[in-house]
């Protein structure tokens, strides 16, 4: 498809098609839903955080399960990878990251940031009504993070 | 443009009147297919618009000096075309509202406030939540029961069941005349008469029906009929509330304010007459001229022939989608209009919705303000494409083209 900004990249298609961590984690220690009225995308998101051996926080394993949009899917999908292993806090920082790279508001290329792989959904912000499709599933990870059991993103 | 006697519709030369679809989005040739949201503006709306702010941009029922007269003319002209439109008595019986939704609002509180507890009113499964939540905000506010009249699997009404909902607690059936959702065209004169048998008026949401088939409220006998300016080429902000005179001089004012009022006094304030009555405020004096200018079009090129063209398009979209393997339609009513709801198998209609807009393709994805709808049908939301008589065959081909391509990417 030609556009200005390409939404559904291969990757994003495969992990729509082949979602990862895509389970109810039974040994959750954290977990949230998140819901959009709107267009009916609703999930939900687990973390296991765990002491390590230092003594400091770590996330695990991550998951997600529920049904929405390939952006949504995708987002979620890609997002559990790159939770596990990292700390509660760099797990924040993600996601303000993130919810700049959705605004707009970052750019990936020029400015310093830990997103990696996810500075795909970057150019969605051309797209004002699929943001909170992206959204979704990091809401219910900050949600999840700070004990708020639902969230919505309308 | 066509005269209206012709039925073959001239569709090249009706679609100079719409410059927009000589327009591109996402630098495809747009192809509009999102008229059950809004239809498109000819240029005599915007043209009379245009004339009315720019040369004759004063308010109306105020005035002595000569634009406010010519305002006023011309308001009152529109108000006419209306009425004929869709052969009401009187011009008294056609209220200027802000749209479909203040419409029923404004029945729903005035008409509303003469029930009382333990009163039922009548909707159905395929409502637009403005047909829904004014009724259910009435019920909360006043003790009233909402009776829903249930949909079968191809999108049509169950008749039985609303015969045996009607009872002598039933204080009125409100119920849309064509689906935004489904197309269905109900059988409304059926169901006045029935409403009627049982001594039950009954409120009719036009909005989807007015573009595309012919309302007489004398003929089917309706009691109160709304829809929407920006549904019938005109624009936004404006709708029409039709009612029966005998139970608009019942109800009550809706708004209070400048125009709907004969004296003021802190002792004792009395209302003024039908229509006035229930348009308090300055008018949008601009949106009923627009409106008149859009029915004097639709008048141009006709009804019938623009009902026939619409089949016409109804019929080759439904072969053309039918051949795609994994769609399902959402709506498969006998009487239908030229709305096609459907989905595809492990797509979602929002990725369905930004895919065809990066071809160019206008649609809506989403639950179309019908959520119990489509709880009904066991889907989140659907794609939707909905045809005007100014579409073509070949934008169906476009649609197909795109939503087969659609399917290969996510195969």
């Amino acid at each position: 498809m030609t556009s200005q900004v390409d939404l559904y990249q291969q990757v994003i298609l495969d992990h729509n098609k082949k979602p990862r961590n895509f389970k109810k984690l039974e040994s959750h220690t954290h977990a949230a839903e998140g819901f959009n009225p709107l267009c009916g995308d609703h999930l939900w998101v687990y973390l296991q955080i765990a002491k390590s051996p230092d003594g400091a926080d770590v996330i695990h394993e991550a998951a997600f399960e529920g049904s929405g949009c390939a952006i949504c899917k995708a987002s979620a999908s890609m997002m559990t990878m790159a939770l596990k292993g990292q700390s509660p806090g760099t797990a924040k920082t993600l996601f303000s990251e993130f919810q700049s790279l959705l605004k707009g508001e970052l750019n990936p290329d020029t400015e310093a940031h830990s997103l990696g792989k996810l500075k795909i959904f970057s150019g969605i912000w051309q797209y004002p009504a699929r943001v909170k499709c992206a959204a979704l599933a990091w809401h219910a990870l900050n949600g999840a993070l700070s004990n708020q059991q639902t969230v919505s993103t309308e | 443009m066509t005269a209206a006697s012709t039925q073959k519709l001239a569709v090249e030369e009706i679609r100079k009147d719409f410059p927009i679809l000589s327009t591109t989005a996402r630098g495809r040739p747009l192809v509009y297919l999102d008229n059950a949201a809004t239809t498109l503006k000819p240029k005599s709306v915007v043209e009379a618009v245009q004339r009315h702010l720019l040369l004759g941009a004063s308010n109306v029922h105020r005035g002595v000096h000569y634009l406010s007269e010519k305002a006023t003319a011309d308001f009152e002209a529109s108000r006419e075309k209306v009425r004929s439109f869709i052969n009401a008595r009187e011009k008294a019986e056609i209220i200027f509202t802000a749209g479909t939704t203040a419409g029923i609002n404004l029945v729903a509180h005035s008409y509303g406030s003469l029930l009382k507890a333990g009163d039922e009113i009548i909707i159905s499964a395929m409502e637009h939540h403005s047909n829904i939540v004014p009724w259910q905000m009435l019920c909360e506010r006043q003790g009233l029961t909402l009776r829903v009249v249930p949909v079968n699997d191809r999108g049509e009404l169950d008749l039985t069941a609303l015969e045996q909902l009607i009872n002598q607690k039933t204080r009125l059936v409100a119920i849309v005349a064509v689906s935004n959702a489904l197309g269905t065209i109900n059988p409304i004169k059926h169901i006045i008469d029935l409403a009627h048998s049982h001594d039950v008026p009954v409120l009719l949401d036009a909005a989807q029906a007015v573009a595309h088939i012919p309302l007489d409220v004398q003929t089917l006998d309706v009691d109160f009929l709304v829809f929407s300016s920006h549904k019938l080429f005109g624009p936004t902000g404006l709708g029409v509330l039709y009612g029966r005179r005998e139970l608009l001089d019942r109800m009550p004012p809706f708004l209070g304010g400048g125009d709907m009022i004969r004296s003021v006094t802190f002792a004792k304030t009395t209302y003024a007459e039908l229509p006035a009555k229930f348009e308090a405020g300055t008018p949008h004096i601009a949106g009923v001229i627009g409106l008149g200018a859009a029915i004097d079009y639709v008048n141009h090129v006709g009804l019938a022939a623009i009902a026939s063209a619409e089949d016409e398009l109804l019929h080759y979209g439904k072969r053309c989608l039918s051949e795609i393997p994994g769609l399902r339609m959402i709506g498969t009513a006998e009487h239908k209009t030229s709305i096609f709801g459907f989905v595809l198998d492990d797509i979602h209609p929002h990725d369905i919705g930004t895919l065809l807009d990066q071809e160019g393709i206008a649609i809506r994805a989403g639950h179309h303000c019908t959520q119990p709808l489509m709880d009904r049908f066991g889907v989140p939301a659907t794609a939707r494409a909905s045809l005007a008589f100014y579409n073509t065959k070949s934008e169906i081909d476009s649609l197909v083209q795109a939503i087969l391509k659609v399917q290969r990417l996510f195969a």
